[in-house]
């Protein structure tokens, strides 16, 4: 499983993307490890107005994983 | 069209590009926006796209604007990677047979950019770097949409 991180989420975590294997079998599981291993990641994962990505299709609530999935953690957006 | 750059683009090239060859399109609307200086605090704008992602939902949604407004033509062009002030971060460009459709495709076009778009900005400064998330006016100016 590739997990990514984008804007602020790798600031804190200092790391934008990692391969997991074994992989979690579900986001919840997901979240619940990269929060033991980091506790301050895990805090700025479940703050306000992170969105889920899998497979690049953002996904809400929980959902089981597959071991090739591409998970990736989206801080609110802005562009333009 | 939309597409992403890492490399600055010319936006009247772009334009005269997307106006060439209409015969039916009598409006094209289209808008730039340029990174700022902030008199001197801003010395450099850092933007992250999730390549793969953020094309595809910037043309689900620019899909969604030619249905509404019933556009013949979008064109998007977003830079990411680091920008220096003055240079175009993104033109947006709307064809419709007349102006109205195209000036309010564009200005919607453009608020959904600011705020829902895939894109994360930071702003590079002497005093540091931050993140840059929208601001209650770019959340107000989308949900007129709504």
């Amino acid at each position: 499983m590739r997990v990514l991180l984008f804007g602020r989420l790798a600031d804190v975590a200092g790391w934008r993307e990692r391969a997991f294997d074994p992989a979690p079998a579900s986001l919840t599981a997901l979240k619940a490890l990269l929060a033991t291993e980091d506790a301050l990641l895990g805090e700025a994962l479940s703050g306000r107005g992170v969105q889920v990505a899998v497979d690049k299709a953002i996904v809400r609530g929980e959902l089981a994983l597959a071991t090739a999935a591409e998970v990736a953690f989206l801080p609110p957006m802005s562009g333009g | 069209m939309i597409r992403l750059s890492t490399q600055p683009f010319e936006p009247g090239a772009e334009l005269t590009a997307f106006c060439a060859g209409r015969t039916e399109s009598g409006a094209v609307a289209s808008f730039v926006g340029i990174a700022r200086a902030e008199a001197g605090q801003s010395t450099a704008l850092e933007l992250e796209a999730y390549p793969g992602f953020t094309e595809v939902e910037i043309a689900r949604f620019a899909r969604e604007a030619i249905a509404r407004f019933s556009l013949h033509d979008v064109l998007v062009v977003h830079r990411h990677g680091v920008l220096a002030p003055g240079e175009p971060i993104v033109l947006v460009a709307t064809a419709a047979a007349h102006r109205r459709e195209a000036f309010e495709a564009c200005d919607y076009l453009m608020d959904y950019l600011k705020s829902r778009a895939p894109f994360w900005k930071k702003e590079h400064g002497p005093g540091g770097a931050r993140w840059v998330e929208p601001t209650a006016r770019d959340l107000d100016d989308i949900a007129r949409w709504d």
